[in-house]
């Protein structure tokens, strides 16, 4: 039998909350972390808001050693696997160190301090450029710094495929758990708001440039035009169940289904992946359709992105059959972070038999989706699906099953 | 003799500032005949710490001088034979 994968610890860093509590009191309400930009002058550029994570000092929470070598990001993904593992009950020094492995995901890597070395490059010559450079931009440098933080030999890597990474990363960790390794640290934390970014980001093509925070990022509203870029996500410590048991902890859920697949190229006619791939992740949960409650979907807030979701959902499930949630709405998306989010999003909402709301949105009917959106609605949550879609064609889809209480 | 000398406090400081410093480490304490490596500083660390000496200090390293420096006071003492030669 294949050992099952449990998330037993869970680290937040969200535009509207840092940490688990605040970040679960501010989405249960459907508090949004969305704004105008503060971390540069967006004034010139043709999109101003984000989702910032608010509050974080990196000096408060990291030594002074990791400080001048980490680009925000990294500082957030270190805190936040910090924050994983406390809750998880774990102290890595206690276990082999080839017994624990991280998996993360990446989508732009360390690009402020990238900025940062490049303009003393130009500005000042070679000898100005940091020597820390060398890995701290690189999208495997969150996993790196995390395991030699705390001393993780086991199998490890990153995962790039834009915002379906964050749960390709996870589809990974499993894969390393079910190999043998007991204590997989994944997830992902992405940042990317500083102007380099910014226009890499608008390069393409996919911003709202709406400079209204209640209506810039509207998925399944015939008003969507696309996204509000965030920053943060979620680093969670994922197990084998039976070594979990063995210390006497059940975790949040399982990672029981995890599927990936490929879309068509462009212009082909032909239908997304991601009905297959919704298909594909029940199937390897063993679940049936109207076993999921809820599905936390991408939510590209483009047009035929959204048509694209909603189509397969509905193939799949029947036409408002289910109840679908964007709690990104609140944060923006976050790239690799946003599905590792919703998996701890889903989680909580389990815990709590609580339905995040899709705030702003107000759901065009023709989608036909049973669309959760102004306040949280009640459920029993025992089954969630997650939906990740990344640019470039990349479609991912996590099965999530929670204990019975 | 150079113009200035390079010390103990300015390496320290300089260190600090390029590389951090490690938890437990007290770079206050005697750190004169204390390996970089026991300090808690790797290849890399030491690396940047060079890139800032030289800028500070208008002077350039050769390659082997940060990694045959194995404590501060060897570096120190490289650093400023460097300034003495390039006084004269």
């Amino acid at each position: 039998m294949r050992s099952a994968a449990v998330i037993t610890g869970i680290g937040v860093m969200a535009p509207n909350g840092l940490g688990t509590r605040d970040f679960w009191d501010a989405t249960r309400v459907g508090r949004s972390g969305i704004g105008r930009v503060t971390r540069f002058d967006p004034t010139p550029y043709p999109t101003r808001l984000a989702g910032e994570v608010p509050g974080f000092t990196a000096a408060d929470h990291l030594p002074s050693r990791l400080l001048p070598q980490t680009d925000h990001m990294t500082r957030m993904a270190l805190v936040a696997a910090d924050w994983a593992l406390q809750d998880a009950g774990v102290d890595p020094g206690e276990l082999p160190a080839f017994d624990m492995g991280v998996v993360t995901a990446s989508a732009a890597g360390g690009f402020e301090f990238g900025q940062n070395e490049l303009r003393k490059l130009w500005s000042r010559g070679s000898q100005h450029v940091s020597a820390y450079q060398s890995f701290a931009w690189f999208y495997a440098v969150n996993s790196g710094q995390i395991s030699i933080r705390h001393g993780l030999k086991g199998p490890s890597g990153v995962v790039v495929s834009d915002q379906a990474g964050g749960l390709d990363a996870l589809g990974q960790a499993r894969r390393q758990i079910r190999n043998g390794t007991p204590l997989v640290i994944s997830g992902a934390v992405d940042s990317a708001i500083c102007p380099w970014g910014w226009v890499a980001q608008l390069a393409g093509g996919r911003l709202s440039e709406g400079e209204d925070p209640g209506t810039a990022y509207v998925p399944f509203d015939a008003r969507a035009a696309g996204h509000v870029p965030g920053e943060g996500g979620a680093i969670l410590v994922l197990e084998d169940a039976a070594a979990a048991r063995a210390r006497g902890v059940r975790g949040y859920g399982e990672l029981t289904g995890y599927a990936a697949t490929f879309d068509p190229r462009p212009g082909s006619g032909r239908e997304s992946g991601l009905r297959r791939a919704v298909e594909l992740a029940l199937a390897d949960a063993g679940a049936v359709p109207r076993e999921i409650d809820v599905v936390f979907a991408d939510g590209a807030a483009l047009p035929e992105h959204d048509r694209a979701e909603a189509e397969a959902l509905n193939t799949v499930f029947g036409t408002g059959r289910v109840p679908v949630t964007v709690p990104k709405t609140m944060t923006g998306r976050l790239y690799s972070g946003a599905a590792p989010l919703d998996v701890a999003t889903a989680l909580l909402a389990a815990a709590e038999g609580l339905v995040p709301p899709t705030v702003h949105t107000e759901p065009d009917p023709r989608f036909g989706l049973d669309l959760v959106t102004e306040q949280a609605r009640t459920a029993e949550i025992r089954t969630a699906l997650v939906l990740a879609r990344g640019a470039g064609g990349f479609n991912s889809a996590a099965v999530l099953r929670v204990p019975a209480k | 003799m150079p113009a200035q000398e390079f010390t103990l406090s300015d390496l320290k400081k300089i260190l600090h500032e390029s590389a951090g410093t490690g938890e437990g480490v007290d770079l206050d304490a005697d750190i004169l005949d204390t390996g970089f490596e026991e300090l808690g500083y790797e290849s890399l660390a030491l690396l940047e710490t060079g890139g800032r000496i030289e800028r500070d200090w208008g002077i350039t390293l050769d390659d082997t001088a940060l990694t045959d420096a194995a404590t501060p006071r060897a570096l120190i003492e490289t650093v400023n034979r460097h300034l003495a030669s390039a006084a004269v």
